[in-house]
């Protein structure tokens, strides 16, 4: 099959222009272009093409320069991908492994019943952010978020760990979100900036980080500076509180027997 | 608190029969039975039987008879033995009742006021026992219009993926964690042998069944469990779970107890840590955000297989439905009224939702007057009972039947509704290691083929009986349908005719 669209920059980095591609097009050319050997994608010009990243289990690289679509990396298994720009929708939408690293900010339910990986976003996201997000053993999904969130924030989490950065925060201004952590019965969320009692759902606790946690915060932050270029000591050295699920079985006494 | 329930049950020794062997001390999981070493004899606790029957079953001596207590109340309709029972248990606890299996109340089951047609006289009817006759049925979307090649009679059109079932009729999603890996392994097994599928629910699929991949349906629910990659690859069907007729528009809670290693590691979340699915999926707010899992499901396994999309069957479903045929789903599942779960709110699965005769009446005809019933085929579920039960289905309109509690009937559920307790002595719907011994996949998978195997063999005694010689021909058929005691507003929503008319 002929490939308009796409060029071979060296054996391993391939340049993708999805100007007029639809999502199925688009999707079609990245399975093709990784199942030889590609290390590394470069897509310009994408407008909204969904589900990039899903269905490629091959560690490659996707550098994406433009605004991509709902479900990014939905169901992703391996691929890191860097967005030169702002994401939309679901973004790792029940991810399993891999990385997402936002140059901007993304919209709603980021990260919706990940199951591993890593998301970095610079700015902030929309509501219901990392709802149901598990973990198993070693396996935990990761999601930093460099500003702030909307409501339902790490609603029913089962696992995993959620920074919350509020960098653009005013002096005295609290996080937005409301509803934070309702019904979360697994994984934890540190916060750095403040937010109001009234904020945070009735099954979690509030607790200063110990040296665990600490460890935790400092090797993702660091990460997290290094991809947005942060001086990860100067986002540290603030004040964090540590959120976690006060049950493991928060509905366990609602019913008769 | 002493509790002013009277026992449901009683329990009857014979004592001229009874040996003193304690089977039924070993068998019964509720503690009902118990051995008086002083006394040497076997005697029980009746305020703990559920009416399982396991003991009765297993009793070498056939010594025990299970009766329900005929302790009786004054006589009231409105607040029966049942009503006054659960205010009890209510002011006892405070808690919401929970229950298993289907709706058991009595709302009308339609099934029994629709009969069937047969040929005399003026068509021969056919003896499937020396013709063929055809069950054989795909499940996915159909196109508008096909095009042949005539010279090489080879069909010109491309089309979408399409499961084969030998019999339409499948087994129901039962999640790994509310049914045990032995009885997931029987259903695997057996729609493997008689060429239809089994449907993992949405607790993920455990490592030694994925080479029945090709038999199998994996859900995408609201709590995500289980899903990867692998999962989704394996599959013959993704099924995306909106809803359940036993607990429409609510998700669920799978109790920590039940979460043993094995169900953490297949679901992916810690050990004994409750598995709550939220109510909706927080991804899908509209037919839009529909459109948008189903499409990212296709997406991530390449085109290669079929999205099904089921709901609950509720006041709207029909117009729902459509919404989802537009949505790209590629199977329309509907689960009625009497449709079963391992544990809901008793008052949720009593009284909300439609009956499933109605609501895939509607949905057909809603569906082709719109033109798109060849875009999805349409399956039903909920307590379906019998190959009658599946014809009469087909004749309305459906592709294919989901059975789940006829399935577990068949491994020896006798509907004791105990499922939420985790303790079911049949060894069905437990975690428990010592009670899920009690299904030997070898025996369950058999116990299962063989149920099919004499549905598939009545289907077609109906279908030869018609004078049709392939369920094709039966299907949305609802000439083949007559209404008995129905009033002309019932029998307008199922487009059937009064018997006689």
């Amino acid at each position: 099959m002929v490939q308009t669209n796409v060029t071979k920059k060296s054996n391993s980095v391939v340049e993708i222009d999805a100007q007029d591609l639809l999502t199925r097009e688009l999707n079609i050319r990245l399975r093709e272009a990784t199942s030889n050997g590609t290390r590394k994608i470069e897509l310009y010009n994408v407008y909204g093409q969904r589900y990039i990243g899903t269905d490629l289990n091959k560690p490659v690289e996707i550098e994406i320069f433009g605004t991509p679509g709902n479900d990014l990396g939905a169901f992703m298994d391996g691929p890191k991908i860097i967005v030169r720009g702002n994401a939309q929708d679901g973004c790792g939408n029940t991810m399993n492994e891999g990385e997402i690293i936002i140059h901007g900010h993304a919209g709603d339910v980021i990260g919706l019943s990940a199951r591993g990986g890593k998301i970095f976003v610079k700015e902030g996201v929309g509501y219901r952010a990392g709802i149901h997000m598990k973990e198993y053993e070693d396996k935990k999904p990761v999601l930093v978020i460099g500003d702030t969130a909307q409501d339902f924030l790490g609603e029913y989490m089962a696992g995993g760990i959620l920074i919350l950065l509020g960098l653009n925060l005013r002096p005295g201004e609290t996080h937005r979100a409301n509803y934070i952590g309702t019904g979360m019965h697994g994984g934890v969320m540190y916060l750095r900036g403040s937010v109001n009692d009234f904020q945070l759902g009735k099954e979690i606790g509030v607790s200063e980080l110990d040296e665990n946690d600490s460890a935790h915060l400092k090797r993702y932050v660091e990460e997290f500076a290094a991809h947005f270029g942060y001086k990860a000591g100067d986002i540290l050295n603030h004040k964090f509180i540590k959120l976690f699920p006060l049950y493991l079985r928060p509905y366990g006494r609602l019913y008769a027997y | 608190m002493k509790t002013y329930l009277p026992p449901k049950f009683l329990v009857e020794r014979d004592q001229t029969r009874c040996i003193q062997c304690q089977v039924c001390v070993n068998q019964c999981s509720f503690d009902v039975h118990y051995y008086d070493a002083e006394d040497d004899e076997v005697r029980s606790r009746e305020a703990n039987c559920v009416g399982c029957h396991r003991c009765a079953v297993f009793c070498p001596t056939g010594a025990i008879t299970i009766r329900r207590n005929p302790m009786e109340y004054r006589e009231n309709y409105n607040w029966r033995p049942e009503v006054i029972e659960d205010i009890i248990k209510q002011a006892e606890t405070g808690g919401v009742l929970l229950t298993g299996m289907g709706d058991d109340k009595s709302q009308r089951i339609y099934w029994d006021y629709l009969v069937l047609n047969a040929s005399q006289v003026t068509n021969p009817s056919i003896d499937p026992l020396r013709e063929p006759m055809e069950l054989t049925t795909y499940l996915g979307r159909k196109p508008d219009a096909v095009d042949i090649d005539m010279n090489k009679m080879q069909l010109k059109t491309k089309m979408a993926p399409q499961v084969r079932l030998d019999i339409p009729v499948m087994f129901a999603a039962m999640s790994y964690g509310a049914v045990s890996i032995n009885v997931q392994e029987s259903l695997a097994r057996a729609a493997t042998e008689a060429g239809t599928l089994w449907n993992t629910g949405e607790g993920g699929l455990h490592p030694k069944l994925y080479k029945y991949g090709k038999n199998t349906i994996v859900q995408v629910a609201s709590g995500r469990f289980g899903v990867h990659q692998a999962y989704l690859d394996a599959a013959a069907v993704i099924e995306i779970k909106i809803g359940q007729g036993a607990k429409p528009g609510m998700g669920g809670h799978l109790p920590g107890e039940k979460v043993s290693a094995d169900v953490a590691m297949t679901r992916m979340i810690p050990k004994g840590t409750d598995a709550l699915s939220p109510f909706p999926q927080h991804d899908i707010y509209s037919i839009e955000d529909l459109a948008q899992l189903v499409y990212a499901l296709k997406e991530a396994t390449n085109y290669t297989k079929p999205i099904s999309v089921k709901i609950a069957a509720v006041h709207n479903s029909a117009a729902i439905a459509s919404g989802m045929v537009r949505a790209g789903a590629d199977i329309i599942v509907l689960d009625g009224l009497r449709g079963s779960t391992g544990a809901a709110p008793k008052v949720n699965r009593d009284n909300v939702g439609i009956p499933i005769e109605m609501a895939l009446a509607s949905l057909d005809t809603r569906l082709r007057q719109e033109g798109i019933r060849n875009q999805a085929s349409v399956v039903i579920s909920g307590g379906i009972r019998n190959s009658g039960d599946v014809a009469k289905a087909i004749a309305l309109g459906a592709d294919a039947i989901y059975i789940g509690t006829a399935a577990l009937m068949a491994l020896g559920c006798t509907c004791c509704q105990q499922c939420h307790t985790g303790k079911c002595a049949w060894g069905i719907c437990t975690s428990d290691l010592a009670l899920t011994k009690r299904i030997n996949p070898d025996i369950g998978a058999r116990r299962l083929a063989n149920l099919l195997r004499a549905w598939s063999i009545e289907l077609k005694d109906i279908l030869g009986g018609m004078g049709i010689n392939a369920v094709e021909s039966l299907r949305g058929n609802r000439l083949a349908l007559r209404g008995i005691g129905l009033t002309e507003t019932e029998l307008d929503i199922l487009g059937v005719r009064m018997a006689g008319g």
